[in-house]
């Protein structure tokens, strides 16, 4: 049995939206995720999200028998996506729909930070000064550039590839052309990185309606279909102090083979890849540890234009969570534009694309989730 | 201005905050098989056996850092200032925050040797590696 994506949308207003709460840019978006399939609340018998599924369904009315709440960060979403997939296989959902809201910038209806004093982070980590993600989520990639040579001006490479999708994106928070001399004369924010290699705070919903290919033949469909073919899940520590390896992300190996294992797809077959880029050197981890370039050359393919507009591997095709909109919890708003641009309605659209790859993180280098996509 | 953030230790790791305290750096070990790890856990993630603990040499090197220009809680009168990973002699790897060291991206090498140094805060001691020749 294959599983089909059958609904996926974004809150109408992303980036600044102080006049509704995380869960009403989720609700927002499920109910109108619904609606591209010709669904309502009452056909969901499924309910995920990183919010307790159990607020996100009573704000809905729906009734599920089958819940998941799992919260490992921003690549969360690929996880429910994984998740649902082997749900509904197992006849144990129908119809999943998969929110995301946050109020990353406005705050509204949000949790408030809570540090524990006593947990891993908070006796090895929160005493030598780190809070904001910026702190922390780049702290290994000095290891990264030492080891290959490279330098700041290289990292700054990241953002001025993907300016070139945000400058095609009339929804993009950061829509201008970047040069590495721009993104080099942002405001420092913890060295080697600049305002344009961290990751904006935003406020936006998201999400996605599965369903098998069976039932949704039946659908009245305003997209076609899009299937998920494989994907993998992983995590390696509670942050990048523990990780194995500080120049690569073993959750992001294990988790992308999966994908690449389960789908049956080869490097040369992705079209289009999608790296959740909280900060600049997220995308180099993911394109080695992928696979789709050899150590220490992530760098010089970003740089080659391959990733860009016309490149053989368009990557963060919205600007990506740098440029496009990041409300914290970014692998929604990946997996959306994933979708998409094998629907062909991505602002920057993609003239050949059939399959695509996303690759989330969640925490500091500390989950990882992968999802292969294919419009059939 | 607020604290500086105090670790609460837990039962798994007060001998390391215990021996901190008297400006010694110790590791937890492995019984079964001998290699030493961080952080402390109740038990071996090797084997899943008992834990033994061993006074480390408190040689480092540097193995990444960054300089913060936004300052967290509590350290806003020192930005900018660098949080640093230390990469032990024995394996493991620790975060640090180089007191002592200059604030400049130029004069850390990666691979730099550093020593331990012990900074009181509240009622806790906790580890602060040091660039050795500045020590």
């Amino acid at each position: 049995m294959s599983v089909v994506i059958v609904g996926a949308t974004e809150s109408a207003r992303l980036g600044v939206v102080p006049d509704q709460s995380a869960m009403s840019l989720a609700c927002e978006s499920a109910i109108a995720a619904l609606r591209q399939a010709g669904l309502t609340i009452t056909d969901v018998d499924g309910v995920a999200g990183t919010m307790s599924p159990i607020e996100i369904a009573f704000a809905l009315g729906a009734k599920p028998r089958w819940l998941d709440g799992t919260m490992v960060g921003g690549c969360s979403y690929m996880l429910h996506v994984r998740h649902a997939v082997a749900a509904i296989e197992a006849g144990q959902a129908d119809v999943v729909v998969i929110a995301h809201g946050e109020s990353g910038r406005s705050r509204v209806g949000a949790p408030s930070y809570t540090k524990n004093p006593s947990d891993l982070t908070g006796q090895f980590e929160m005493p030598y000064g780190i809070l904001g993600s910026y702190t922390r989520f780049t702290l290994p990639v000095m290891a990264y550039l030492h080891k290959y040579g490279l330098g700041e001006a290289d990292l700054a490479e990241v953002p001025v590839a993907q300016s070139r999708w945000a400058n095609r994106n009339p929804r993009a928070l950061r829509p201008e052309l970047l040069s590495v001399d721009d993104v080099l004369a942002s405001p420092l924010i913890a060295w080697p990185f600049h305002r344009f290699e961290c990751c904006p705070v935003t406020d936006g919903g998201g999400a996605l309606v599965l369903t098998s290919q069976e039932r949704a033949a039946d659908m009245n469909l305003r997209y076609r279909p899009i299937t998920v073919i494989g994907s993998g899940e992983s995590c390696e520590g509670p942050g990048p102090v523990f990780m194995e390896d500080l120049t690569s992300f073993r959750a992001f190996r294990d988790a992308s083979a999966a994908a690449m294992r389960t789908s049956g797809v080869s490097h040369a077959e992705v079209d289009h890849l999608m790296i959740y880029d909280a900060f600049a050197h997220v995308p180099i981890y993911g394109l080695e540890d992928m696979g789709f370039v050899g150590r220490g050359e992530a760098v010089d393919f970003i740089r080659s234009g391959a990733t860009s507009p016309g490149g053989s591997l368009p990557m963060n095709t919205t600007g990506g969570g740098l440029l496009y909109t990041h409300t914290g919890m970014y692998g929604m708003f990946a997996l959306l534009e994933a979708v998409r641009q094998l629907q062909g309605c991505a602002a920057a659209q993609l003239d050949q694309v059939r399959t695509s790859l996303v690759l989330g993180a969640g925490g500091m280098f500390s989950a990882a989730g992968a999802v292969m996509l294919r419009a059939d | 201005m607020s604290m500086k953030p105090v670790p609460i230790p837990t039962p798994e790791t007060q001998t390391f905050w215990d021996k901190a305290r008297e400006h010694e750096l110790w590791l937890p070990k492995c019984v079964d098989s001998g290699q030493v790890f961080f952080p402390p856990r109740a038990f071996s993630p090797f084997t899943g056996g008992a834990v033994a603990w061993e006074k480390a040499s408190g040689k480092a090197k540097l193995a990444s850092f960054v300089i913060v220009h936004r300052p967290s809680p509590g350290y806003e009168a020192e930005a900018p200032y660098v949080i640093a990973l230390a990469e032990l002699a024995e394996g493991p790897r620790m975060m640090t925050n180089l007191p002592g060291a200059p604030v400049d991206p130029a004069a850390l090498t990666i691979g730099a040797p550093l020593i331990v140094s012990f900074e009181a805060r509240g009622d806790i001691v906790i580890p602060q590696f040091r660039l050795e020749d500045e020590a």
